[in-house]
């Protein structure tokens, strides 16, 4: 440990957080965006957490709910949300029967747009103008323009109060990697959020990750949630 | 032989040599094992990769390297992952070549639905809106019929995907190409008939002289 507080105190604010703290810092009626594909680059521990915590009233966005046991799929079954903005949710029962009953309010968006909504939310843009959805339910209610004669749907930026993404590799600044299709939705959440927790697979020494290989640069990403078991025991 | 067989062998001879194609969960996966000897078609998942494969061994999975529907999938070499912005941005740009979807009901416009039925089956679009709206080619691959209703209605009454005209829809019975004219018929199966086609579609089909037979697998 001492070691440990020579090369970093004072230096900057520690990253490092065990799960529980983390999940403690997110309360009840939080807006969340959570990464991952059915689950596949989901922060698999920190939601878990949230459950175990009892957490409640959540707005979550994120591309799908996944299943009932699995990924954000566990929130729904927790009865942890108020609403949920996804692109899927015909894999979990679940949210179509809490939807129907009223107890949960889902916005259907198509996969593509709310990628862009992220994204425009993270990259400070008033909105995106998107062909996608113009002549289907989609359209309701939104504003359209007309560009060179094409008509587009305005889809307007989407940010929330904590990014819960999870990456293959971090190293200690907070630099992340991901891999294959893992990375999904995670490297746009992690510019759209007030505050970003990171839930690596690993954690890397500084350096270990190349430049030209960070995807995530380690200024957005607040705490990086510790490994659970210490030197793999 | 088999619906789906017919279907998916259908549809792997509308790709070529080089294209990047995306398949649509279910029966559109099986146009991969029906594509002619040395035609290579790069196809993309839409949660970020090129260069979809099968798992090359059963017990060599990546939990980091899955489809659409989750499910584990392998990766050719020279194959690329990425988010999901630049995902659907080669999608509703115009860099995929072609997308083959399943569908619920296709009308005399050409017009697709494909991801809801209000009240019975909300499951959301997906990617489907993107795929449909932006990929150069709009394959529909489905049966002709359900439970002997048909699908091929003169105006749909589900919600539409995109109001895009598809390119073509490929049955078990027929292969029917959606024209500014209607709905004309190209093919038909071995063994079908016009007359039998005609009468499992509701909508109005145009017959040319020259209706060719259906390539299925051998």
């Amino acid at each position: 440990m001492a070691i440990v507080a020579a090369l970093t105190a004072g230096t900057r604010p520690q990253k490092a957080v065990s799960v529980e703290k983390a999940a403690e810092m997110i309360p009840d009626g939080a807006v969340l965006m959570i990464g991952g594909f059915m689950g596949v680059g989901s922060p698999h521990r920190l939601i878990a957490e949230l459950v175990r915590q009892g957490r409640k009233d959540l707005t979550v966005i994120c591309n799908d709910t996944s299943r009932p046991d699995n990924g954000v799929g566990l929130l729904v079954v927790a009865r942890a949300l108020r609403k949920v903005v996804a692109s899927h949710i015909g894999t979990n029962p679940e949210t179509q029967k809490q939807m129907i009953a009223g107890d949960i309010e889902v916005e259907l968006v198509p996969q593509g747009t709310l990628a862009e909504q992220v994204r425009a939310g993270g990259y400070g843009l008033g909105g995106v103008l998107t062909p996608t959805g113009i002549g289907t339910p989609v359209e309701d209610g939104k504003q359209t323009i007309v560009v060179d004669g094409k008509t587009f749907l305005v889809e307007k930026p989407l940010r929330a109060d904590f990014a819960l993404v999870a990456a293959k590799r971090a190293d200690y600044r907070g630099n992340l990697e991901y891999e294959m299709t893992a990375r999904n939705f995670n490297p746009l959440m992690a510019m759209a959020a007030e505050t970003v927790i990171a839930e690596p697979v690993e954690i890397v020494p500084t350096g270990v990750i190349a430049p030209d290989h960070v995807v995530t640069p380690h200024v957005l990403v607040d705490y990086i949630i510790q490994r659970s078991r210490p030197n793999g025991r | 032989m088999d619906d789906k067989i017919v279907i998916a062998s259908r549809v792997a001879l509308e790709l070529a040599p080089g294209e990047l194609v995306n398949l649509g969960i279910g029966l559109p996966t099986l146009v991969a094992n029906y594509l002619p000897p040395g035609v290579e078609v790069f196809f993309q998942s839409e949660n970020g990769l090129i260069g979809v494969q099968p798992v090359p061994e059963i017990g060599l999975e990546d939990e980091f390297l899955t489809d659409a529907g989750g499910s584990p999938v392998g990766a050719v070499p020279g194959a690329c992952a990425f988010d999901s912005a630049f995902s659907f941005g080669l999608i509703r740009g115009g860099h995929l070549s072609a997308t083959v979807l399943g569908g619920l009901e296709v009308d005399e416009e050409g017009h697709l639905a494909n991801w809801m039925v209000p009240g019975k089956m909300v499951p959301g679009m997906g990617g489907a809106m993107d795929l449909v709206t932006g990929a150069k080619r709009v394959i529909v691959a489905m049966t002709h019929t359900a439970k002997g209703a048909p699908k091929i209605i003169p105006k749909c009454t589900l919600p539409l995907t995109s109001v895009r005209r598809v390119d073509l829809v490929v049955t078990e019975l027929a292969v029917i190409a959606p024209t500014p004219e209607g709905l004309v018929l190209r093919e038909i199966a071995p063994g079908v008939s016009v007359e039998q086609v005609v009468k499992m579609t509701a909508a109005r089909l145009i017959v040319p002289a020259d209706v060719a037979q259906m390539p299925v697998a051998a």
